[in-house]
């Protein structure tokens, strides 16, 4: 039988697709967005790429608390009495299909206004009649057609920031300066003694002149700030020297043409502010989809329904919740507090707050953690804490967090330049004493060219270029790094540290079976029992067993949290815990399903975590020049499996709270290690904060991650040691194209210690080097990208 | 020869109005979005169709907004 594809979403279709117009979809949601999209002339959404789709998401309830004007007010950019515009981030948005049909949303509700989608970001900007359709009504016609907006708690609270452009204005700037001086001196190079030249020198100079003022104040005042700022905290960093060459080149060529002396060095420092900002914007990649500072409000909802004493709902925004109050939390949904759960069965899954793998069941009296989703239907819960005094937004106070400020670290440029710019000052120092001896009117030409020609232009522009080139190679690999200092950080670790839940393994279980073998009817019995039981493994072994025929099943009993029991075709079939079946239980912490038919006990059905692929080589690989650890917030229950699967010397620690694991990474950084940690999910946080790099790995970038440096998509996981060597490489290519740069400082010191920088040689020797400099690095960094 | 110092001063004021047309559209946003717009220009032009005739349908050709 041949497996069709949906046509909607390009899902599989099991053997009974749903067909309406000759096309196959995979269910009724797909079927349904397709018939709202023919009927409203919308069917091109499929003609620009194939399967453009998402399942739709059951709506139902899910959006009432949008009806609340208190709740939402945050979220607007604008509203006034006829007309809402609002930003949604839609993750679902990944392609011209998309584009397509949110930029049409009007033809699916006239009083939409218009949509403008920002494909980088995922972004949909709506403007909406707010007199004719409702916030809630927008945002369920979205998810109704499958592009369901995330909205979270950081949506209300985050102040709009204006976005900064004033670096492109700044190069803007110094790229016009450029030009137009570089044209303007022309004329002077060639040194024609002709008439009109002599005339209208004096007008081309003072042209030059005002425009290289722009230049010097307004395009480079980040480098006078940040040398200021550097030198006040007695820091030579790489703007000192910047500063210091651009502010000589500057008053020296004022000098000169003022009391006619000369041409100036104008072309030689626009051009140079003007290779400066490229590398500065060059090097500030970022990656607009995805966010590196998301907290604990990325992840929360912003509004949870409350039943007040008389039974009534209402939505509450989720700051208002009290002590006391009773909240109704739906089927995949998450428990905003922490409280006590009153009604209802809760399967709750919290790999992402404490990693633990699978759901934990919890009864009536039992306490509910804050971060958790319910997995089994609604459930009625009280509240014991507020959501700034619950457990989960309590790990985020913790001082970590706060410290951001003094982790700048040193990097490599820094580090040289203040060696540099001291070396610079003796040879300046010398030459001038030199020269005070030889022949005293040549101090001033001498002291001056030496720190003009001593710029570091060439060295300014190899880390910017080097690094930020290799960043964008690592984005193409979906290795997304937040900004070009991770790469330096990174080739200096020595220590890393995986998570366990969802960073080394991936959410699919493996199951298998240990025991006694079972007749292909005795596991039609058990299908069919486990089909009347909602327990999440029952789901997963139900979908794991073949295909069977429904047979009628009696005396249906769940003993909630242990096992289940049912009569089929006369044979009793039990299925359970350890204790449940057998009565008792061994230490065995294994996740599994035991089997007992007919009092006889078959077997077991073994729930194993599946790793990713390759991940012994991996580790294999990073052991041989790393230290090794992998921390979990899991039970001790894989601890044989991994030993077995990981290299000797891996550490195995289990059982780690989010505390545990920050504690652990400071521990080693106080004994010298630098650090890199891998995890995915809020329990990682803190962890991932305190270490040196902290990674973040994502199964679906659309999808929340903490606060890190990095986020490699689970795709590329098995590519990681390649990274860290391409990054310990990268600096090793960083550190030749100093030594390039400081062979071209050497001869450009040739001339000016001898007296002989004039102007065209500066202009030359400027250029060439930056932009050698520049290519090599380049060609350089694609290089060993493609060769490892 | 007076000439180019009239000159000089014309292609000096041509280059500074596009200077500030530059200013001024990175100003207005366009450039915040490089990718979107590339897209969107591929999308095809609205054809509204007379629904009353659906034998012999009239194309009327409307730019995108």
């Amino acid at each position: 039988m041949s497996k069709t594809d949906c046509f909607h979403c390009g899902a599989e279709c099991d053997s009974n697709p749903i067909i309406l117009d000759e096309k196959p979809f995979c269910c009724n949601g797909c079927k349904t967005v397709y018939e709202i999209l023919n009927q409203n002339d919308l069917s091109c959404y499929y003609d620009f790429e194939k399967s453009p789709g998402a399942i739709p998401e059951e709506i139902k309830s899910k959006y009432a608390y949008l009806d609340n004007d208190q709740i939402v007010k945050n979220l607007f950019d604008f509203i006034d009495d006829e007309i809402s515009v609002i930003t949604f981030y839609i993750p679902h948005i990944h392609c011209s299909s998309c584009i397509w049909v949110l930029e049409n949303l009007n033809k699916l509700n006239g009083a939409i206004i218009s949509g403008i989608v920002n494909f980088p970001k995922k972004e949909i900007r709506i403007t909406f009649n707010n007199a004719k359709v409702s916030l809630r009504q927008v945002v369920e016609l979205l998810s109704s057609i499958g592009y369901e907006p995330y909205i979270s708690l950081e949506d209300s609270s985050l102040s709009k920031r204006k976005t900064d452009r004033s670096l492109i204005y700044k190069l803007g700037v110094a790229g016009f300066a450029f030009g137009n001086i570089m044209l303007l001196s022309f004329p002077e190079y060639f040194q024609s003694n002709e008439f009109w030249l002599e005339r209208y020198k004096p007008l081309f100079r003072i042209l030059i002149f005002i425009m290289s003022i722009p230049v010097v104040f307004y395009s480079a005042n980040e480098y006078f700030i940040s040398a200021y700022k550097g030198l006040r905290h007695k820091i030579l960093n790489i703007d000192v020297p910047i500063a210091l060459g651009i502010s000589v080149l500057f008053l020296r060529s004022a000098v000169e043409i003022i009391f006619n002396l000369g041409q100036g060095y104008f072309d030689s420092l626009a051009g140079f502010v003007f290779f400066l900002l490229l590398g500065k914007i060059f090097q500030k990649q970022t990656y607009s989809f995805l966010s590196f500072e998301r907290d604990y409000k990325s992840y929360f909802p912003i509004a949870v329904t409350k039943i007040n004493r008389d039974q009534s709902e209402i939505n509450i925004s989720i700051y208002d919740i009290k002590e006391g109050d009773r909240l109704l939390i739906r089927n995949e949904e998450l428990i905003p507090v922490d409280g006590i759960l009153i009604n209802g069965t809760a399967q709750i899954d919290y790999s992402f707050v404490t990693g633990e793998s699978l759901p934990v069941s919890k009864k009536s009296g039992d306490k509910l953690f804050a971060g958790g989703k319910q997995l089994s239907g609604a459930i009625e819960m009280e509240v014991l804490q507020t959501v700034s005094q619950s457990y989960l937004t309590q790990l985020w106070s913790n001082d970590i967090f706060a410290k951001k400020e003094d982790k700048t670290i040193k990097t490599l440029t820094d580090s040289i330049s203040k060696r540099f710019t001291i070396i610079v000052l003796l040879i300046a120092l010398f030459a001038g004493i030199y020269w005070y001896f030889e022949n005293a009117a040549m101090i001033a030409n001498v002291v001056t060219a030496v720190l003009i020609v001593a710029c570091p232009c060439a060295l300014a522009l190899s880390a910017p270029f080097a690094l930020g080139n290799m960043l964008r190679i690592f984005g193409k690999q979906k290795f997304y790094l937040k900004n070009v200092t991770v790469i330096e950080s990174l080739s200096k670790i020595n220590t890393i540290i995986f998570d366990k839940t969802g960073t080394i393994t991936t959410n699919k279980t493996n199951i298998f079976y240990e025991g006694i073998p079972l007749t292909e009817n005795e596991k039609q019995y058990i299908r069919n029992v486990l089909r009347e039981s909602n327990h999440p493994l029952s789901r997963m072994l139900y979908e794991y067993l073949e295909k069977s025929d429904k047979i009628e099943v009696s005396d249906f009993k769940e003993t909630f949290g242990k096992g289940i029991y049912g009569r089929v075709d006369n044979f009793k079939i039990m299925l359970g815990s350890e204790s449940y079946v057998k009565g008792s239980s061994s230490n065995n912490l294994q996740t599994s399903i035991f089997i007992k038919i007919n009092d006889e006990t078959k077997g077991k059905y073994i729930f194993e975590n599946a790793y990713r692929n390759k991940i012994t080589s991996i580790f294999n690989t990073l052991a041989t020049t790393y230290k090794i650890g992998v921390l979990s917030g899991d039970n001790e229950g894989e601890k044989e499996h991994l030993s077995n699967m990981l290299p000797k010397e891996t550490t195995l620690i289990f059982n780690q709270k989010p505390e545990d694991k920050l504690e652990y990474i400071d521990r080693q950084q106080k004994m010298g290690e630098a650090v890199l940690m891998i995890g995915d999910g809020l329990n990682d946080a803190g962890a991932l904060a305190q270490s040196n790099v902290g990674i973040a790995v994502s199964e679906n970038t659309n999808v929340f991650s903490p606060a890190c440096d990095g986020i490699i998509d689970a795709e590329s996981f098995n590519m990681l040691p390649k990274f860290i060597e391409l990054s310990i490489s990268t600096i090793r290519i960083v550190k030749i194209s100093f030594v390039l740069s400081f062979l071209y400082n050497i001869i450009g010191m040739l001339f000016a210690v001898t007296g002989n920088l004039s102007p065209i040689v500066a202009a030359i020797l400027m250029p060439i080097s930056s932009i050698s400099i520049v290519v090599f690095v380049t060609i350089a960094t694609n290089f060993i990208s493609k060769r490892k | 020869m007076n000439i180019v110092f009239f000159m000089i001063i014309v292609s000096l004021f041509v280059a500074i109005i596009f200077f500030i047309l530059f200013l001024k559209s990175v100003k207005s946003g366009q450039y915040d979005d490089l990718y979107t717009p590339s897209v969107r220009m591929l999308f095809e032009d609205e054809f509204i169709e007379e629904k009353e005739d659906t034998k012999t349908e009239i194309k009327i050709n409307q730019p995108n907004k």
